[in-house]
């Protein structure tokens, strides 16, 4: 193994990582609001994806096709909350996660119905000349690295310092006190399910051009996006983003020394398992202490 | 009158709580509600603000509310301070008070408010970066009216103002409330273990007892009472 091919390894890693970590804050996004899991979440982002292609083969400029499937997927996002969450909010959590699930094959299904489910190739924006003369990086590893640090950026922005972000921080820990200084709780919840599904059209439209598009293309990003979101503390916005880094580069580098490509995905179920019963509040979640 | 229920009921579940309670609270006044423990004092607020399930009426300022959601009311000017103080405890002090103003848009007379709270209460100052959960019983009470009066409320409702507080805070908490309803004319309805404290500064007095009104009258006249000295006031 020499350092170069190491190098090569890592900075794959971290390009693939981005996008699990995008999708692992998807997750933990709707985690601090509903503290459940979306399922739904891959076939979620899979699903605008092909939004996306659709726009692109209609002759849409790719940039303009990018920003109005991010667009379509925050109103997807925020109408699955309104009309197929809300009903369920007070229904015990086996319910919920039998929604999320139904939502998942449903979505799988509709997009097999529609687009077909012969593999098609998704465009990168990003070319094929290496990008400043980055001779480690392909253009697109490099592009995505980038959009996902931009989106990343807004996020955090937004929460931070915007009062719709701090309200909406407020609304997922204390809804009863959110309330009672005149938040609207429920559209809170709404847009942090928007949210959610623009940031995880996002990781499915950088990594279509890696995978290729088809209607399962989500189902291994998926248990990726698990493992970074469970490793970095399944509460913790900024734990998913260390642990999308983490689980995309310990997948490459053992993926092509260690285990061989064939078994990337079991490093994606031990890390999910490891962290379970090692420690379940990952490295920066919350430990939760109740008195009884 | 600015607030007025007839007939409130209230219940959790099928546990009926409050049986028709009627009371009103003139514009620029403090009220206060005394009752033991389990007489309804707290589902008393919480029904004012649409938090339980109620049936009767509730006119806030000439309209009734009742039915409405709880944002909506506060959204006319209702304030709460709630039972167990409501703090939201991952976010520091200030995002907790900037969220009490959430709903008004004069950017720079919240800045101002926000200013004016720390005034108040300089200890809220010190903690302003502070993760609010970290801060001290006493200290998260202080927010929690703070975070109420960042309202700009034209109503607050004071769920045990004095609970947690060592007995000096209180006595200054209760000065910063008798000065921002004479100053700012916000009227008042507080709900008080300690009797005392709450006759003092208080104009009318009701005494609830299961559910409902058995007393009412000026608070001076109140605390003349027999019966209500011997089982409240304790002498």
């Amino acid at each position: 193994m020499t350092f170069d091919a190491l190098m090569l390894q890592v900075i794959a890693g971290l390009a693939t990582g981005g996008i699990y970590a995008s999708l692992a804050l998807a997750l933990v996004m709707i985690y601090q609001a509903t503290h459940l899991v979306n399922f739904a979440q891959g076939e979620m982002a899979m699903f605008c994806t092909y939004i996306a292609w659709a726009l692109i083969n209609a002759g849409m400029p790719y940039w303009g096709a990018f920003v109005l499937t991010v667009g379509i997927a925050f109103v997807f996002g925020v109408l699955i909350e309104r009309l197929i969450i809300r009903p369920v909010e007070n229904a015990p959590v086996l319910a919920v996660v039998v929604v999320f699930i139904g939502l998942l094959v449903i979505l799988n299904s509709l997009a097999g119905w529609i687009f077909t489910y012969t593999i098609k190739s998704f465009p990168s924006p990003f070319g094929v000349q290496p990008l400043f003369g980055v001779r480690f990086m392909s253009p697109h590893q490099l592009g995505s690295i980038g959009v996902t640090v931009v989106v990343l950026a807004l996020l955090y922005a937004f929460f931070r310092f915007t009062p719709l972000g701090l309200a909406m921080r407020a609304a997922a820990q204390n809804p009863e006190s959110s309330r009672l200084v005149g938040i609207r709780v429920g559209w809170m919840l709404a847009l942090g399910w928007g949210l959610a599904a623009a940031v995880g059209s996002i990781a499915g439209m950088m990594v279509a051009p890696i995978v290729y598009l088809d209607p399962n293309m989500m189902g291994g990003i998926l248990l990726y996006a698990f493992a970074a979101a469970l490793l970095g503390g399944i509460d913790s916005p900024g734990g998913a983003v260390v642990g999308g880094l983490v689980v995309g580069v310990l997948e490459n580098v053992l993926g092509a020394f260690v285990i061989g490509n064939e078994l990337k995905l079991v490093v994606a179920l031990v890390l999910i398992i490891g962290v379970l019963v090692v420690r379940p509040s990952g490295f920066f979640g919350r430990v939760h202490v109740s008195r009884v | 009158m600015l607030l007025e229920t007839k007939g409130l009921h209230a219940s959790y579940g099928a546990t009926r709580v409050l049986h028709g309670i009627d009371f009103a609270l003139e514009e620029g006044s403090i009220t206060t509600l005394l009752g033991a423990n389990g007489a309804g004092k707290t589902t008393t607020l919480r029904a004012l603000c649409g938090m339980v399930k109620t049936s009767g009426e509730v006119r806030f300022a000439g309209k009734r509310v009742d039915g409405r959601a709880t944002e909506d009311i506060v959204r006319l000017g209702v304030a709460h301070v709630p039972d167990g103080r409501g703090t939201f405890a991952q976010l520091s002090t200030e995002e907790n008070l900037r969220l009490g103003a959430y709903t008004r848009k004069d950017k720079a007379a919240v800045q101002e408010d926000l200013e004016r709270m720390y005034g108040y209460f300089p200890r809220l100052k010190e903690r302003r970066r502070q993760q609010a959960g970290t801060l001290s019983g006493g200290e998260q009470q202080m927010l929690a009216v703070s975070r109420a009066l960042m309202l700009r409320p034209k109503l607050l409702l004071l769920d045990e103002p004095s609970f947690g507080l060592a007995p000096l805070v209180v006595q200054e908490l209760f000065g910063i409330l008798r000065t921002v309803n004479e100053k700012e004319r916000v009227s008042m309805l507080v709900v008080e273990q300690n009797a005392a404290m709450a006759l003092d500064l208080a104009d009318r007095a009701y005494l609830i007892e299961t559910g409902r009104v058995v007393l009412s009258g000026q608070a001076d006249e109140i605390k003349r009472d027999d019966a209500v000295r011997r089982s409240y006031l304790g002498y």
